[in-house]
């Protein structure tokens, strides 16, 4: 039978790796598809309690449909500011991204 | 959901295993245009497993909109920043891996070993129709986040296209006959170029 607690190690696998990916990726495209990884991972965590914990008024699914939303919107703008980064310093690495450090 | 149990728990292994594999890809494939297909593997396989969980509608929307959207603005991104770089290795890189690794995988073992650890207050499930609660939640208890969400969207829209467009040249002064039409991009000052000037002087 399953049961919640599968579910919810998977997710937490999926943000480990996630995480892991945001904070050693060299390439800016691959921090955002970690991130991705990261959203999906508590998107999994919403629905897998709404279906066990709160099976009659699924709110944890309308959270997620909520947090695909603002992941959509984030995707767009970091894709943007990634692309208007790499026209002014022709560059992805995120090491030489230091503009801001002391 | 009217599959058997036993169908439940192997479609549930299989689909969590290709997860994690696809997302292990992501991370770690040296080529980025091939983890940029394994993240479309993940989010296919993750829609899987809300189809176990009773989501049809979030699953569907998972593929329309990850798959659909975000999949392919992540692969033209790709395209327009495809730039054949070495990174130059960091002093002390592995270190900072390992390091990194051994803080998530003590993340991973904190939040299995909660959800393993926890008396959840399980509910036994309804047999429900998530499309039309998921729609009565929306236009009753989420309405206002339902509507700041469309402007969210709208706004995300106008700022990716005003942070990522080109400004071109429009006026051609004493443009000579029979020149090649292409648009010309207003230069504008880069870093590089800023350095160098401050260097000159």
């Amino acid at each position: 039978m399953l049961e919640l607690d599968f579910f919810l190690t998977v997710a937490a696998i999926l943000f480990g790796i996630g995480i892991y990916g945001v904070v050693t990726s060299r390439n800016v495209v691959r921090v955002l598809m970690s991130i991705e990884l990261l959203l999906n991972a508590v998107n999994l965590n919403f629905i897998a309690f709404s279906n066990f914990l709160d099976s009659g008024s699924i709110r944890g699914q309308v959270f997620s449909v909520f947090v695909i939303t603002v992941a959509a919107a984030e995707a767009a703008v970091g894709l943007a500011i990634v692309l208007s980064i790499y026209r002014n310093r022709s560059t992805i690495d995120m090491e030489s991204f230091n503009l801001l450090k002391w | 959901m009217q599959l058997s149990e036993g169908v439940q728990l192997v479609s549930f292994g299989i689909l969590s295993a290709m997860a994690i594999g696809f997302a292990l890809g992501v991370v770690l494939l040296p080529s980025i245009v091939y983890s940029a297909f394994m993240l479309g593997g993940v989010f296919m396989s993750m829609a899987g497993l809300y189809l176990l969980l009773n989501a049809d509608f979030v699953a569907a929307a998972q593929v329309l909109i990850y798959v659909g959207a975000v999949n392919v603005l992540i692969l033209f991104a790709i395209m327009l920043v495809n730039r054949k770089q070495e990174f130059e290795p960091l002093k002390f890189g592995w270190l900072r891996n390992g390091l990194t690794a051994a803080v998530c995988g003590g993340v991973v073992y904190l939040l299995s070993s909660v959800a393993f650890g926890t008396n959840w207050a399980l509910k036994p499930i309804e047999q429900i129709s998530s499309v039309v609660v998921i729609g009565g939640q929306f236009f009753s208890n989420y309405l206002l986040p339902f509507e700041v969400a469309s402007i969210l969207l709208l706004m995300a829209l106008i700022g990716a296209i005003v942070i990522a467009r080109r400004e071109y040249i429009t006026e051609l002064p004493n443009q000579p006959e029979d020149v090649e039409f292409a648009l010309l991009e207003r230069p504008r000052p880069t870093i590089s170029s800023a350095t160098s000037l401050s260097e000159g002087e």
